[in-house]
């Protein structure tokens, strides 16, 4: 029964989707208001129906419904309930499910805020752009209705299955990374449709780019989110005490949020300036390219990846996918190339425009080396016929200058003013941050920082930092000298006058402090491993470790085989760890759950590696990490950072001092603009 | 439009036509140019603290597997590598180990909780891995009497493995088999390299 529901739901979106779509092309064309009017009515049934299918597929896994073809697949009787309700995201067909459900709810919130944009009088761009959307949803569920769909009848019924991969049942991390990735990555589908529709509509009004800067912040912070869950989790389970690989999944997730980043950016040099407007739509139509892209290649086995899926036949539909959309956005593109010309110019290089610049060209350039980096076995097998996979060394030889220079200008770049600068201000404002750094530099030297990229990432760090403080310190000063508030609320004040450049203050000072724990953690971290007779302490570093003994741990769905050790710090014991290898039915190797001791200095992690049958002795490799925990502590500034920028009534920004009526802000913003 | 401007869309055929091509490959196979060819010699310490040549064993059939403590897919791969050294012997089946970034020590504690009575020697500096083009442990090249590699499994051996190759290269005494019988095998371990999500049908492939 559940199949059929589920599949009949499914089948019945895709219908109304397609009708949805063409309605919203023709209503566009057409400047009927009553067309546009029943594609908004079939975004809504979509996402009703999507929502009936996932819940179906959810209530087919929990009540072990195994003549669905999914749920034979990853669902299992011994599987603990949670693991249950998010083994719907564990395998292939499930994660498209997943796909379609947030795309519809995109596509649902869309048409309830176009409800309230939309001009008396028709708005194409608007129309096209649900359209569009509109299209998008029709390609996901066409996949889930046909070549990936999980609600196929099974017959005979088999009385259990296999649960879900090992891997993913074995940290709860499962249940925050995929939606919250996907949340991001999905979403950016929403401003690609913007942007189509605004081309398609033949204007680009500087309304229409705040419109889209804003559906791109959204996603932007849960890929930002997602990424770093990623990170983390990869980081908690997989026991290696890595957490990025530059594996192809891996670089599929980063590389589109290298360019929404860069759109981001430029998007404002538009909004002041009326610049860099082809650019700037280029961005994000290549910000979606590269999900379909990132998506292609590792659903359809044409790299080799960890996280690849199992060989399926959406490979092909996924290249049609890709096809239409990459040669229609050009087309598109070029066509309406003279729409897109620049109103500005540049007036001075030490501006924040050329920061900008900058900045988008080292995203820019970071994103092409990522791409190359990822695609690089297929350039090579088919042009020289070898086999060649592209590691880690490439990546960070690669990558780790343009990093650097983004951490530089993550600070210089709000410290510049809009126009033109002049050193006499810039002297002003870096005296103390340049202090700052020098100061930082010949401590961390004294104290025996000798890596030289990693001493130069924290003083850079530091340097920007500062730059930073004073960009939040200068107005707080100022407002506490004209008003007498105390420093808190003055500092709030000041805040949420503008808090979409505040809470993008705090987003670089996040992104800051990631990079300090990617250098420390990269640069610093020690392992040993030791063959342990229980009872036996070794030393690692300041701990001592030692090994107490193993037990066996019997639960539903594994067994778990546990080691007790106990840390101690100068003989006296800091915390006991328990590293433990699971077993999983499924699994043919043990898979291990290392034991963390986490901290902002430095991590501790304790990886159980193997055990004699008798309990007697075990293999315990032990990985000290530096400052790694700063990333995660990072991503959590950048997600609050991006949060209050985003905040319901950010839009009602006083001018500021610095700010210039150019082209853009010389028009009136309407008022229902501020929520956006 | 001007026909400048159809350059743009243009310029995204080659991709396209680059990803369809990658569509018609498998990227989890890696292939090796060693089966048909002599296996790579070498003369290397035992762990017992002999030494082996393996060009002395020419002539007999030999499992050559390369293997190490760490590796946890090694572990399971070990009893069926015990298994068959027992069934196999009388007819004449050599196991020889290399041990693979590990040490002496550790290496001699695994033989002597888990058995097995072949010699196993240790690959300094990895060079004999590097000679077979080691993917990772473990990792088994089955060389026939003639010193050709015939059969090369990525991954832990399962006994049926075992039984569809080394009755064949036992039987005969010249070239073990006809070319085109040269291939690679991948058991479900590779899931090092990409793990497969389980389905009911089992998603192990061989080629």
């Amino acid at each position: 029964m559940n199949g059929v529901i589920g599949h009949a739901a499914t089948l019945l979106a895709l219908l109304i989707a397609g009708c949805g779509a063409a309605a919203a092309f023709a209503g566009g064309w057409s400047g009927n208001e009553r067309y546009v009017a029943w594609a908004r009515r079939a975004g809504f049934a979509v996402c009703a129906l999507v929502a009936l299918a996932f819940l179906t597929m959810e209530h087919a896994l929990v009540t072990h419904d195994f003549s669905v073809s999914y749920v034979a697949q990853v669902g299992s009787r011994a599987t603990p309930v949670f693991y249950t309700v998010i083994s719907l995201w564990s395998a292939l067909e499930g994660s498209i499910l997943l796909w379609a459900l947030v795309l519809s709810v995109y596509t649902a919130v869309l048409v309830r805020w176009s409800k309230r944009h939309a001009e008396p009088g028709g708005d194409p761009q608007l129309a096209y752009a649900l359209g569009t959307l509109l299209c998008v949803n029709v390609f996901f569920l066409l996949l889930i209705s046909w070549p990936a769909n999980p609600f196929r009848a099974l017959s005979p019924v088999p009385p259990d299955g296999p649960g879900p991969n090992a891997l993913l049942q074995n940290s709860p991390f499962m249940g925050v990374h995929p939606p919250l990735l996907y949340t991001g990555y999905v979403g950016m589908s929403v401003p690609f449709a913007l942007a189509v529709g605004a081309l398609l509509a033949g204007r680009l009004s500087p309304d229409w780019t705040r419109v889209i800067r804003r559906w791109t912040m959204v996603p932007w912070t849960f890929l930002s989110l997602g990424i770093v869950a990623g990170a983390w989790w990869s980081y908690e389970v997989l026991g290696w005490g890595g957490y990025w690989a530059w594996d192809p999944v891996e670089n599929a997730s980063f590389m589109p949020w290298l360019t929404a980043t860069a759109f981001l950016h430029s998007v404002m040099v538009q909004e002041r300036r009326g610049m860099l407007k082809t650019w700037t739509i280029t961005l994000i139509v290549s910000t979606f390219l590269l999900t379909v892209l990132g998506t292609f290649l590792t659903r359809s086995g044409v790299l080799a990846s960890v996280h690849a899926f199992t060989q399926s036949p959406i490979g092909p539909f996924f290249l049609t996918f890709l096809a239409l959309v990459l040669l229609g956005s050009l087309t598109l593109l070029a066509w309406r190339s003279d729409v897109l010309r620049s109103e500005g110019r540049f007036d001075a290089a030490l501006s924040r425009e050329t920061a900008f610049m900058v900045n988008n060209l080292l995203f820019a350039a970071f994103a092409f080396v990522v791409l190359l980096g990822t695609m690089f076995p297929l350039i090579a097998e088919a042009t020289r016929g070898v086999k060649v996979s592209v590691g880690g060394p490439y990546f960070s030889q690669m990558t780790v200058p343009i990093a650097l220079l983004l951490v530089f200008l993550a600070g210089v770049g709000p410290a510049l003013p809009w126009r033109k600068g002049s050193l006499e201000l810039l002297r002003g404002k870096f005296r103390w941050p340049t202090v700052g750094a020098l100061v930082a530099g010949a401590v961390l030297a004294v104290a025996g920082v000798r890596a030289p990229l990693a001493w130069l990432t924290f003083v850079l760090a530091v340097f920007s930092a500062g730059l930073l403080v004073v960009e939040f310190v200068a107005p707080t000063v100022a407002r506490r000298a004209s008003t007498q508030e105390s420093w808190g609320s003055a500092l709030w004040r000041v805040c949420a006058s503008n808090r979409r450049r505040f809470g993008g203050y705090v987003v670089h000072a996040g992104i800051l402090v990631i990079a300090v724990g990617v250098a420390g953690s990269a640069t610093f971290r020690r392992e040993q491993e030791w063959y342990m007779v229980r009872g036996a302490v070794e030393p690692f570093g300041r701990y001592q470790v030692g090994f107490d003994s193993v037990w066996a741990a019997h639960e539903s769905n594994r067994d778990g085989v546990i080691a007790a050790t106990t840390i101690y710090v100068g003989g006296s014991v800091l915390t006991r760890l328990n590293p433990r290898l699971n077993y999983y039915k499924s699994a043919i190797e043990p898979i291990g759950t290392p034991a963390v001791r986490e901290n902002l200095g430095e991590d501790l992690y304790l990886v159980l590696m193997a055990y004699t049958a008798d309990g007697s002795h075990a293999m315990i490799k032990a990985i000290a990490s530096p400052l790694v925990g700063w990333i995660w502590l990072g991503g959590g500034i950048v997600g609050l950072g991006a949060l209050f920028a985003l905040w319901p009534g950010a839009g009602k920004a006083t001018p500021r001092r610095d700010a210039v009526a150019g082209p853009v802000r010389a028009r009136a913003r309407p008022a229902r603009e501020a929520r956006v | 439009m001007k026909w400048q401007q159809w350059a743009i869309p243009v310029s995204g055929v080659p991709v396209l036509a680059l990803l369809a091509w990658g569509l018609t490959r498998d990227a989890r196979i890696v292939p090796s140019p060693l089966p048909g060819k002599p296996a790579p010699d070498f003369a290397l310490a035992t762990i017992s603290g002999d030494s082996l040549h393996l060009a002395s064993l020419q002539g007999q059939v030999v499992l050559v597997n390369f293997w190490a403590s760490w590796c946890l897919a090694c572990r399971a791969e070990h009893q069926v590598l015990v298994d068959a050294a027992k069934r196999y012997r009388d007819r004449g089946l050599r196991v020889v180990g290399v041990v693979y970034e590990d040490s002496r020590d550790n290496a001699l504690a695994w033989i002597k909780e888990r058995g097995g009575d072949w010699p196993n020697v240790l690959d300094v500096g990895s060079r004999t891995a590097i000679q077979y083009g080691l993917f990772g442990v473990p990792e088994t090249f089955f060389v026939g009497r003639d010193g050709r590699i015939i059969y090369k499994q990525i991954g832990p051996l399962d006994t049926g493995v075992i039984d569809q190759w080394v009755p064949r290269l036992l039987g005969t005494d010249g070239p073990t088999a006809p070319a085109d019988t040269f291939a690679e095998g991948r058991s479900a371990g590779h899931v090092r390299l990409s793990p497969d999500f389980p389905t009911a049908g089992g998603t192990v492939r061989r080629p």
